[in-house]
């Protein structure tokens, strides 16, 4: 950043300890931002070099060994490092405080103390994945892993740590949004990227225990020998799928809903339109938070649990799925009579309109009893999770990040670059994933480090996807730093949008708004041109 | 089935399995129309308005109480009928015909092992006959594992603290893969198996010349037999390469250095103690990961192997 600038969070103080003691929710959100970017890097370089080995059938780059851990370790990093923190603790730090007219979060100290929280469980799992790794699988399945040799209680006491992290978050924003809006803004005045984050954060602060829990036996089972899920000492290797999954089901929304609150800023921002269905979109988010937390169980239903609870919980996720076709249409329904501008945002944002359909619509195979027995861990669920988190949840966030970036750094990055960044990784994402649909119809079992010779071609075609991706991301790393420096100066409304954070300068200042400002219409007012509906 | 979709689907090889298939298809069906709608729309609608200079949109429009309740009513419909039609088939999934053919099935790292009623036992390779109803009684010696077979559309978790049933009718005679589907460590990915399914009399005949203990081999013959059978191929090579576990050739009459130290001349006892209690004296550089074959071999069968080891120079 330049001097000459205006006075601005950036530059106001300098120095590295004005950042690692900072206490402002712009600066916490960046160091968030470099930490998940960074993290996300290390869990991306783990799934390209899965996918140069299994590029060919036998188990030839890597040992069985090393492949396992590789699977463990990038799906570990993706969710607990990367994409759990990534939308609400980098880009809803930033943007929360601004788009309801606050000067920060109800917590300032314990958003810093947050940011550490997360560092230092991230210090263990980075110890973990030095001193021996894992090879467990994300899931950390118990006999498996109170029985492996890898070093599982660093990674799983990291994840342990995080977990406060993402509760301290989650109780910050609850408390933030109840006590600090600006007068006039009503709960259904809000933008909808709040209502998002408010269903996140009583996800986090109600599920993240129950994981906090779980594992914290899974140590004390590890360590000190006390029975709990492993059956050589009595214990019960299904109790453990209950409670990781009570958890881990409600964090897929974790990740979901704060990136659906993304889409519903760009859309209905860069349509210059009102968003279709407010009211329905909001209580759709409350509603996925409610009834995330009663579908665990549908991923177990060939585990042994008994067919009663298995039809309850299967009964009760295709109500999990409503709520999210109901926001599909409504962005639909936005864009239309609409005046859309392509720009980057909108070019994932649309992306994720294409990719989240596909996730959401596999998911309905899965949650069909008799058909997720013959699909269960296959590579269709690889697909369909990927769907999920990929085209749903990073489509939203780099769609996030190419809406806010002016805003949070005050430069435009280069619209030619992104727009063949997007294509690239949408191109690249569907040839990876899509051929894992059809590898799971076919019957390759996920987690395999070589597999028979039938599968060939589509694991090929996959891995050469994978390196279409990786190019379009490194594409992307490239743009944006050098925007830093050299992109074109932004002024504070870039896109024309109407929710508050764009009534300030680019970069804000330190205190966000000068004066207190005063709500007195809805989020997304757009002007009409002349015609009957006006 | 009828549709081009199934041609990437492995064969629908058992009773159930084009049932599951039809469900599938009909999902497949529902999604696409759902897909295209807001694929579709979307690209329409963003042809159709895309912005050009500065003008605002034509419409405000942010509300229809018809249409939000039309596209909430649907779908709940359809996937209420598809949650009816999953549990329908889910239910004859696990619930086993009366007269069906008890086998039990043994998932341990990294091989299964089926016993049948007449005494007769197999590793990695299951014999059933057509058209008649097979019950799987599972259980596990280590970590949760599961059994799959694609072509029969089932599959089910292999649990170490309790038994777990599926079932299956095959309708065509042949071969078809078992796959381990919940990831049990190194091995995971060759945890292969084959059910061969034969014409009834065929099938009896192969459970009754399984049950003889290799009458009329010679141990080394039979030796040679129980190497691939029981699964001591996928981690003992017989040509000297290093695998999971040390290579067979040449070993017999050698003297290993062991993990603690200590050596030891490879005779007769101590393949019989690697065999039966395999982590007592586990050769340095390798892990003790090899399961007990306690219980699996019977003493016949131990002898037919020594024999078959020493004569692999």
């Amino acid at each position: 950043m330049s001097d000459t600038a205006p006075k601005n969070y950036l530059n106001e103080q300098k120095g590295i300890k004005s950042w690692l003691l900072t206490h402002d929710h712009k600066r916490i959100g960046l160091l968030y931002l470099y930490s998940i970017m960074t993290f996300f890097l290390v869990g991306g370089v783990f799934a390209v070099m899965m996918r140069l080995e299994l590029w060919t059938p036998p188990s030839d780059l890597f040992s069985p060994d090393t492949y396992n851990q590789l699977f463990t370790l990038h799906g570990a990093v993706m969710i607990f490092l990367f994409i759990i923190p990534s939308i609400p603790a980098a880009l809803g730090n930033f943007v929360l405080p601004l788009h309801i007219g606050a000067k920060d979060v109800a917590f300032p100290r314990l958003n810093l103390a947050s940011w550490y929280i997360f560092i230092i469980g991230a210090l263990f799992a980075v110890y973990s994945l030095v001193s021996g790794g894992v090879d467990t699988g994300w899931t950390f399945y118990t006999p498996y892993s109170v029985t492996t040799s890898t070093a599982v209680v660093p990674m799983v006491f990291g994840a342990f740590v995080m977990g406060f992290s993402s509760i301290f978050t989650g109780l910050n924003f609850i408390v933030t949004i109840h006590k600090l809006r600006a007068p006039g803004m009503t709960w259904f005045r809000m933008p909808l990227f709040v209502w998002g984050l408010y269903a996140t954060a009583i996800i986090q602060v109600l599920a993240t225990p129950v994981l906090g829990i779980t594992l914290a036996l899974l140590i004390m089972e590890r360590v000190v020998g006390i029975g709990i899920f492993d059956p050589a000492m009595g214990g019960d290797p299904v109790l453990y799928q209950h409670f990781f999954w009570f958890y881990s089901h409600p964090a897929v929304y974790i990740m979901i809903l704060p990136g659906m609150g993304i889409i519903s800023e760009v859309i209905s921002a860069l349509s210059h339109k009102k968003i279709f269905g407010y009211k329905a979109i909001a209580f759709s988010s409350l509603g996925i938070a409610l009834t995330s937390f009663l579908v665990w169980g549908h991923h177990m239903f060939i585990s042994g649990q008994s067919e009663l609870a298995a039809m309850v919980f299967s009964f009760l996720t295709f109500f999990v799925g409503i709520p999210s076709g109901i926001k599909m249409f409504n962005w639909v329904a936005t864009l239309y009579k609409g005046s859309i501008d392509l720009r980057a945002p909108m070019l994932y944002a649309l992306a994720f309109l294409f990719l989240f359909s596909i996730g959401g619509l596999t998911g309905i195979f899965l949650g069909a009893m008799s058909v997720d027995v013959f699909l269960h861990d296959t590579y269709f669920i690889v697909a369909h999770f990927h769907y999920v988190m990929v085209g749903g949840t990073v489509m939203a966030l780099l769609a996030g990040l190419h809406y806010w970036w002016p805003k949070m750094f005050g430069r435009m990055y280069s619209e030619g670059m992104a727009r063949v960044s997007a294509l690239l990784i949408f191109v690249g994402f569907n040839m990876t994933f899509f051929t894992q649909f059809m590898l799971g119809i076919q019957g390759m079992p996920r987690r395999y480090a070589s597999y028979p010779e039938q599968f060939a071609p589509l694991h090929g075609y996959s891995s050469v996807g994978s390196l279409i991706m990786a190019a379009g991301f490194i594409l992307m790393g490239f743009y944006l730093f050098y925007s830093l420096f050299k992109g074109a100066r932004a002024d504070k409304n870039p896109w024309g949008a109407t929710t508050l954070e764009w009534s300030i300068a680019s970069p804000p200042p330190s205190g966000n708004f000068d004066n207190v400002p005063t709500i007195d219409s809805d989020p997304y007012e757009y002007k009409t041109a002349a015609g009957p509906n006006g | 089935m009828d549709s081009s979709l199934t041609n990437i689907f492995p064969s629908s090889s058992s009773t159930i399995a084009s049932d599951v298939d039809a469900l599938f298809n009909f999902i497949f069906y529902a999604s696409a129309v759902f897909f295209s709608i807001v694929v579709g729309l979307s690209i329409l609608f963003v042809i159709r308005y895309r912005r050009r200079g500065d003008e605002p949109a034509t419409s405000q429009v942010a509300h229809n109480n018809l249409l939000e309740i039309v596209w909430t009513v649907i779908p709940t419909i359809l996937v209420l009928i598809v949650f009816f039609w999953g549990f329908k088939d889910y239910v004859r999934l696990y619930v086993v015909p009366h007269d069906a053919l008890e086998i039990k099935v043994t998932a341990q790292k990294w091989f299964w092992s089926f016993d049948y009623a007449e005494g007769a036992s197999s590793v990695n390779e299951l014999v059933v006959p057509v058209g008649h109803p097979i019950k799987l009684l599972m259980s596990s010696k280590d970590v949760i594992h599961s059994f799959a077979v694609p072509q029969f559309r089932i599959k089910m978790d292999v649990l170490p603290n309790r038994y777990t049933v599926a079932w299956f009718e095959a309708v065509d005679t042949g071969s078809y893969n078992i796959f381990c589907t919940e990831y049990c460590g190194k091995g995971h990915s060759e945890m292969l198996g084959t059910i061969r399914v034969l014409p009834a009399e065929e099938s009896a005949a192969w459970i009754e010349a399984n049950s003889n203990m290799g009458k009329g081999l010679s141990l080394e013959e039979f030796g040679a037999m129980l190497y691939k059978k029981k699964a001591c191929v996928t981690c003992h090579s017989i040509d000297g390469s290093k695998n999971t576990g040390p290579t067979f050739k040449g070993t017999f009459g050698s003297q290993e250095k062991l993990k603690d130290g200590s050596s030891v001349i490879v005779d007769e006892n101590y393949i019989r103690e690697s065999l039966l209690n395999p982590k007592a004296k586990v050769v340095e550089g390798y892990e003790p990961v090899m399961p007990t074959y306690q219980g699996i071999l019977k003493d016949r069968q131990v002898d037919a192997l020594i024999e078959y080891i020493k004569t692999l120079k």
